[in-house]
């Protein structure tokens, strides 16, 4: 048996949530005083998951920095390895909101892409 | 200078939300001026996600959400003038531009929609004592610096203010390899989402120290140690609770302030509680004509909530234009009080004759309410009484109210909005 | 070789600096900071005070008088702003209107212009903000405001323009004599030999006196606390609200700024550190408690920065104007505190004057006496504008958008003589980044501006020189350029 402590997202409530786990498996959540505490704690504690936005270089165009984002999300332990490949990456202008610019991003089987569109200068 | 009927100060969200709106309400002459080099406004530097729930169903950054409404922008082909600022709105609705094509113009213009947002609380108005050297900067001013520019402000942060700027600094900070060592807040409370404290600090293990402000700052040239201090509930630092953290910068997120200068030379009366301008249902300023929408009228935690009350502040600008800028309906006009924990409404009357069907009430709260009851009376009568798990100052609240509602209700004078334990 | 070196570039030697600049003499000034002004010229009151403070027959009363009585030509022939506010001293406290007479009667045999007592009734009516504990006042009209940055770096600029050379980022490490008679000046970035030395070196005007002198000198480091307040508030007083002195100064005063903001302070706190200029709570607390004894409701919300100052305050409160006894040809210009802004034309003056005396000087010819300031764009036409604009687009881009400053005036300040460097020095030239907002908005476009037009790179641009870049890398672990 295996205890988390984790504070709700859901709302301005922010509800102390435990969670109950044997195995691997969620036996128990408390704390929340609705239902998205319940459903947002099995996620969270068994697979969670982030977004990663950030810049990447871009040369030849009337910007240095482009705007991205993880197509989907990506493991919540594999943050620092998405940054690290999104921090290697320098791409060419232009570039548009959309384009892929970093594939299969540390391996995660999601996709950088641009979040804005950078023009050549 | 060609004239228009509609000129837009700010091509920010609620510039352009109010620009399409207006536009799609079959207005031809409107101008959107922009002292930036690109549309977007504020929403260029804010690159992470979160932007656009309601309005979209989906979740984008902020320049995706701006591009939404850019677009829009481009495709009705509605005219825009960047690096363009605006140097004075005279009562009569004479605009005064400049850039540096164009030089100095003037523009008099049938109404004139208000949307130049709002700035951040700069360390002065804080007045925290110690040194003033470099190292110091505005959240928005360092989140500029880092998404825009591409240059970090320093390696060892601290941030004053749990404001979803804040937040969204200190995770943006750690990713680009600084270490944020804490985040004060001055309040029991932070003003930021529960969801921006999990994912921005929670993630990250930065710690978040309610009730602490910042008592010293070292540093003859460049910052180099921070101190807080715990606060009483008179918010002033209790002595023996400093905690000196050696950093080279200090990001500070307490509070943003619409930017009301022009609006306030113009002669647009200003609401005390929330530095925008006093409107009515059309978002109408006391100057006919004059409407305002997004952060300059009220902060705004969700630029959803922007996009929608700019859209109406540009569909009533071209009814304003269409109905030969009339002054009002001859009808009462019926006021709105906030009082008993309800800080403010926008808007703070109604002219039922000019009342939509539907009317949303924004306000926001003045401390944490936990299961209370948000009530609406008309004039002594209660109307409305619904209950809440959670009501906080950083989330906005709203009321819909029903034209038909008011209608029934014979002689209606004023609304008040209150916070009622049961 | 020099022939006068000037140590310290702040309004007393500036104007040290400017008045010898008349002659056909080499001269350099010696200045630790990256800019001018960058001590305790930069930090006080702002005021020209009328000279009724200052103890009667002492030098401070004669050179704030003459400092005065110089303003008006001076601001007109360096172009830029003074006006003569007016002074009003308020007396809060019944029993205490007796001081008000002490101050008139002082004034009046300092040769102060112009003075008056008021009652209750005529104070309040000039002020109406004033306190209603008010008993009667002094009004001295000759009493003005002026922008010490401008005076200060007009004064440089006139100087510089005039031949006289500035070694900025210089700091001066020790002074010897040598067998000739010749001073050597050791600093950080090399050696300076000059005939004579003039030491106008503010708080530190104590160390370099002493590095010559065995007669030592002890400068007290009196700390002054301020709050500016945004230009809304910027007529809350008209006149420049003094309360009745005591023995630590003129204390903490109310009063507009020539640039439309109006300013609370300052505190007297004597700290003993040079470099001390750090607020603290006590002090800002103390500045509201105290200016809120003579004008009521200030409106503290208002407050945009709050700042520090620090007087170079002697014992025996006196100004020291004169060649070291010990230490023939090094003259001492110490013990400048307030009314030093006020003096500093006339300081300049009387050095100018000594020394002119003792090296046989003769004025040279085609000497500069004016010098045009920073163009503003405030308060001009369209018409102006547009001229304007036309001949140099740069005019039409407002950069600070608090203060309305373009890209023209930023580019004016940067490329005239001992042009900013530094976002303080853009800002105290121009008034870019002074305003509400503290420079968050055009502190990353004037970045751009000082990156472009000075090819330095992002990393190098600091907000007041040393160690005070702004930022420190790129993001993405890119190699920056040069």
């Amino acid at each position: 048996m295996e205890k988390r402590e984790l504070t709700c997202i859901g709302c301005p409530m922010g509800c102390q949530l435990t969670v109950t786990m044997d195995g691997g498996e969620v036996t128990e959540v408390t704390g929340n005083t609705c239902q998205k505490g319940d459903i947002y704690a099995r996620k969270e504690v068994v697979n969670p998951t982030r977004i990663v936005t950030s810049t990447i270089r871009i040369t030849g165009g009337d910007k240095e920095r482009i705007s991205v984002k993880t197509a989907s999300d990506i493991p919540k332990d594999k943050i620092f390895d998405v940054m690290k490949d999104i921090d290697a990456a320098v791409v060419a202008a232009p570039a548009h909101i959309g384009d892929v610019l970093v594939k299969n991003v540390a391996g995660t089987g999601v996709d950088v892409i641009a979040t804005r569109n950078v023009e050549i200068a | 200078m060609k004239t228009y009927d509609i000129v837009i100060v700010g091509g920010g969200p609620a510039g352009l939300a109010a620009a399409v709106a207006a536009k799609e309400a079959g207005n031809d002459s409107i101008l959107i001026l922009e002292r930036d080099h690109e549309l977007g406004g504020i929403l260029n530097q804010c690159i992470h996600n979160g932007f656009g729930l309601h309005t979209f169903k989906e979740e984008l950054t902020g320049p995706e959400y701006a591009y939404r409404f850019i677009k829009q922008v481009l495709d009705l082909g509605i005219e825009y003038k960047l690096n363009t600022m605006v140097m004075d709105i005279a009562a009569d609705k004479t605009v005064t531009a400049m850039n540096r094509e164009d030089g100095m113009f003037q523009i008099p213009a049938k109404a004139v929609i208000l949307a130049m947002g709002c700035r951040e609380r700069p360390r002065g108005a804080l007045n925290i004592p110690g040194y003033r050297p470099a190292g110091i900067f505005s959240a928005g001013t360092a989140q500029r610096l880092v998404n825009i520019e591409g240059y970090m402000p320093g390696r060892e942060v601290v941030i004053l203010g749990s404001g979803d700027i804040g937040l969204i600094m200190a995770r943006r900070m750690t990713l680009e390899g600084a270490k944020v060592k804490v985040v004060a807040e001055l309040m029991p409370y932070s003003g930021g989402l529960k969801r921006n404290i999990v994912q921005c600090l929670d993630d990250y293990k930065i710690p978040l120290k309610l009730s602490h402000t910042v008592v010293d700052i070292e540093g003859k040239e460049h910052v180099t140690a921070v101190t807080i201090a715990e606060v009483g509930p008179d918010r002033k630092p209790i002595p023996g609770t400093e905690e000196r953290y050696t950093c080279d910068t200090l990001l500070l997120s307490c509070g943003l302030i619409p930017e009301n200068e022009l609006s306030r030379s113009a002669g647009v009366k200003m609401s005390p509680v929330t530095s925008g301008p006093i409107v009515n249902e059309s978002l109408e300023t006391n100057i006919p004509g004059v409407f305002a929408c997004g952060n300059v009228l009220h902060v705004h935690d969700l630029v959803d909530y922007v996009s929608e009350e700019a859209k109406r502040a540009g569909q009533n600008a071209v009814k304003y234009i269409n109905s030969g800028c009339k002054e009002g309906s001859n009808e009462e006009v019926i006021e709105i009080v906030a009082t008993e924990g309800a800080r403010y409404t926008v808007p703070s009357t109604i002219d039922l004759g000019r009342m939509d069907d539907l009317l949303t009430v924004r306000f926001r709260v003045g401390d944490v309410y936990k299961n209370s009851f948000v009530s609406v009376y008309f004039d002594d009568e209660r109307v409305f009484h619904n209950q809440k798990r959670i009501m906080a100052p950083g989330e906005m609240e709203q009321i819909i109210l029903r034209k038909s509602q008011l209608e029934e209700h014979d002689g209606l004078k004023k609304i008040t909005v209150k916070i009622e334990k049961e | 070789m020099l022939d006068v070196i000037v140590i310290g570039a702040g309004v007393s030697g500036c104007a040290v600096a400017r008045e010898l600049s008349r002659y056909d003499i080499n001269v350099c000034v010696l200045e630790k900071c990256s800019d001018v002004c960058e001590g305790t010229s930069k930090a006080n009151s702002a005021i020209v005070h009328a000279g009724f403070d200052a103890a009667e027959g002492s030098l401070m009363a004669k050179l704030n008088v003459e400092g005065n009585e110089m303003m008006d030509q001076l601001s007109k022939d360096l172009d830029i702003p003074f006006k003569r506010n007016g002074s009003m001293v308020v007396c809060v406290h019944k029993e205490e209107l007796d001081g008000l007479k002490v101050l008139y009667e002082r004034g009046v045999k300092n040769g102060v212009k112009g003075l008056k007592l008021l009652s209750k009734e005529e104070a309040l009516e000039l002020e109406p903000n004033l306190s209603d504990n008010v008993e009667g006042a002094l009004l001295a009209p000759t009493g003005g405001i002026i922008c010490p940055f401008e005076l200060n770096i007009a004064m440089a600029e006139n100087a510089n323009v005039n031949g006289v050379e500035f070694r900025l980022n210089t700091e001066v490490e020790d002074i010897k004599k040598d067998a000739d008679g010749i001073w050597h000046v050791r600093a950080n970035n090399g050696e300076y030999k000059a005939r004579y030395i003039v030491n106008a070196a503010g708080v530190y005007a104590d160390k370099i006196h002493n590095m010559v002198s065995a007669d030592k000198m002890h400068i007290i480091e009196r700390r002054g606390d301020y709050c500016l307040l945004d230009k809304e508030v910027g007529s809350y007083v008209s006149h420049t609200i003094f309360p009745q002195p005591t023995k630590y100064g003129k204390g903490v005063l109310v009063t507009p700024t020539v640039h439309g903001n109006l300013l609370v302070g300052p505190t007297a706190i004597d700290i003993e550190k040079k470099e001390g200029n750090n607020t603290t709570q006590e002090g800002l607390d103390a500045v509201i408690s105290k200016a809120s004894e003579n004008v009521k409701n200030l409106p503290m919300r208002n407050v945009i920065t709050s700042f520090a100052g620090l007087r170079a305050h002697l014992e025996r409160h006196e100004f020291v104007i004169e060649e070291v006894k010990d230490a023939p040809c090094f003259i001492d210009v110490a013990g400048i505190e307030s009314p030093g802004l006020s003096a500093s034309p006339a300081i300049g003056k009387m050095v100018g004057d000594m020394l002119k005396e003792k090296m046989g000087l003769k004025e040279k010819a085609g000497w500069i006496s004016t010098r045009k300031g920073v163009k503003s764009t405030e308060g001009l036409s369209i018409e102006e504008m547009n001229a304007l604009i036309k001949e140099n687009p740069a005019y039409g881009n407002i950069i600070c958008r608090c203060e309305m400053v373009t890209e023209g005036e930023i580019l004016d300040a940067i490329h005239r003589p001992l042009g900013a460097r530094t976002l303080d020095g853009v800002k105290r030239r121009t008034r870019a980044g002074m305003g509400r907002c503290q420079a968050g908005f055009c502190s990353p476009r004037t970045m751009e501006i000082l990156h472009r037009e000075l090819d330095l790179p992002y990393e190098k641009i600091t907000k007041s020189g040393g160690k005070s870049n702004i930022v420190i890398e790129r993001t993405k672990g890119e190699e920056s350029e040069a």
